[in-house]
């Protein structure tokens, strides 16, 4: 487990667009790095991360080697109803990390 | 570094202005990362540290939680560390304090330099801090490690035979490099720097300055280390604390 911070309205109106900043622990190492030994460290970055709103892409962003490390993302969401955001973060080992956010829309 | 050595700057008068944090000298992005608590990574760290807290699997059984309660009655005591001891007879960082709890009353082996736990409880004790201003008490049986490390960063060091003093009291301001010389306040830290993308500790900025110079960094815990760190609390007198702050 990533630490993670996430920021985004618990309950909004519906139509609000709401702001969703994102940021998780991660080296990003960009596979372009030798160790001490002259060996190449090799690449371990986040390659994708999703936003779902109840099970429906509201937004995705592929991810590069040039990319700082703790990786911080910030984007935005209409409001239609309320439901859950799941966020998910894939690293090139496959390991993924999913975190959850119920919002409430009236 | 190599661009240190290309470093002739013209001699500016050595004197020594108001304290100015290097919030002030940082670009405006950096300072909009350091405004805004969910851009700063360094609040990474501030999470793993509330973890710290009130962890209570230690051989002693006791989360820094159970003996010291909420953590927001460690407000202000960052701001006055490193602190004369005066049982010990010298100053403590907020880092060492932190372990001889560790040690002492937890009874767990010593933190890492540099670790990011070590690093984690710090910036959380820090962060309970912020906005007050710092206020190193340097009188009294302190005056000695204040003086020793007021001396120490008037001293030329390494290759490059330069002071702490030159570059942060007499070029404060000027530029080396892509860089604008700032005051060298410590009233961030433990701060996240993009240049090491991780928090880091004032030692570890110190080392870095060092290195610049090509002078030999001072060993872990080393007494003229402590007492440069003192100097340099009691120098920032009323300042606010940043913890954590974000720099280039
Ligand atoms: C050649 C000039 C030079 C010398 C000598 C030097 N520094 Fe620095 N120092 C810098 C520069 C430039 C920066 C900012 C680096 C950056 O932003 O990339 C800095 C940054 C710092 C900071 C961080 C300030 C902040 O806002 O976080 C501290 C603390 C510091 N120096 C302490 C020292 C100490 C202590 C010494 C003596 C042992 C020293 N420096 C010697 C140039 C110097
Ligand atoms: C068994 C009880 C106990 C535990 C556990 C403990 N502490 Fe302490 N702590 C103390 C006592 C007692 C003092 C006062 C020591 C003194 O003044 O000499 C103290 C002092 C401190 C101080 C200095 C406060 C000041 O006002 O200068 C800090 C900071 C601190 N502790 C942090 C921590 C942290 C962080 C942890 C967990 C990693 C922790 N302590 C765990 C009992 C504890």
């Amino acid at each position: 487990m990533s630490r993670v911070l996430i920021n985004v309205p618990k309950s909004c109106k519906k139509g609000d667009i709401l702001d969703v900043k994102v940021l998780i622990s991660h080296p990003m190492e960009s596979g372009q790095r030798r160790d001490e030994q002259g060996q190449i460290i090799p690449r371990k970055i986040i390659n994708k991360f999703t936003c779902a709103w109840d099970g429906e892409e509201v937004f995705s962003a592929d991810l590069f080697p040039a990319i700082a490390a703790n990786p911080f993302l910030s984007f935005s969401a209409l409001a239609v109803a309320s439901g859950t955001l799941s966020m998910t973060w894939v690293d090139d080992d496959g390991h993924t990390q999913t975190e959850l956010v119920a919002i409430t829309v009236v | 570094m190599m661009r240190w050595v290309a470093l002739f700057l013209c001699l500016a008068a050595q004197t020594q202005a108001a304290p100015h944090s290097g919030y002030a000298d940082a670009s405006a992005p950096v300072r909009a990362m350091q405004d805004d608590d969910t851009a700063n990574p360094g609040f990474l760290w501030v999470q793993q540290g509330e973890g710290i807290w009130s962890d209570a699997g230690v051989p002693t059984g006791h989360s820094c939680a159970s003996c010291h309660g909420a953590a927001t009655g460690m407000r202000g005591v960052s701001a006055r560390y490193p602190e004369y001891d005066a049982k010990l007879g010298h100053p403590l960082t907020l880092e060492q304090r932190i372990e001889q709890c560790h040690t002492e009353r937890q009874g767990a082996a010593p933190f890492a330099h540099e670790s990011d736990e070590l690093l984690a409880i710090t910036a959380f004790v820090g962060v309970q801090s912020r906005g007050m201003g710092v206020t190193v008490d340097a009188s009294g049986p302190a005056a000695p490690f204040f003086d020793r490390g007021k001396e120490l960063f008037t001293t030329r060091m390494g290759l490059l035979n330069l002071s702490c003093a030159e570059c942060h009291d007499g070029l404060a301001g000027h530029h080396l490099a892509g860089a604008t010389i700032p005051q060298g306040q410590p009233n961030g830290y433990p701060l996240y720097r993009l240049e090491w993308q991780a928090l880091g500790s004032l030692v570890r900025r110190i080392r870095n300055c060092l290195t610049g110079v090509r002078a030999e960094p001072f060993t872990d815990d080393s007494t003229d280390l402590v007492a440069l760190q003192f100097y340099l609390g009691a120098r920032a007198d009323g300042l606010k604390v940043e913890t954590p702050a974000v720099r280039p």
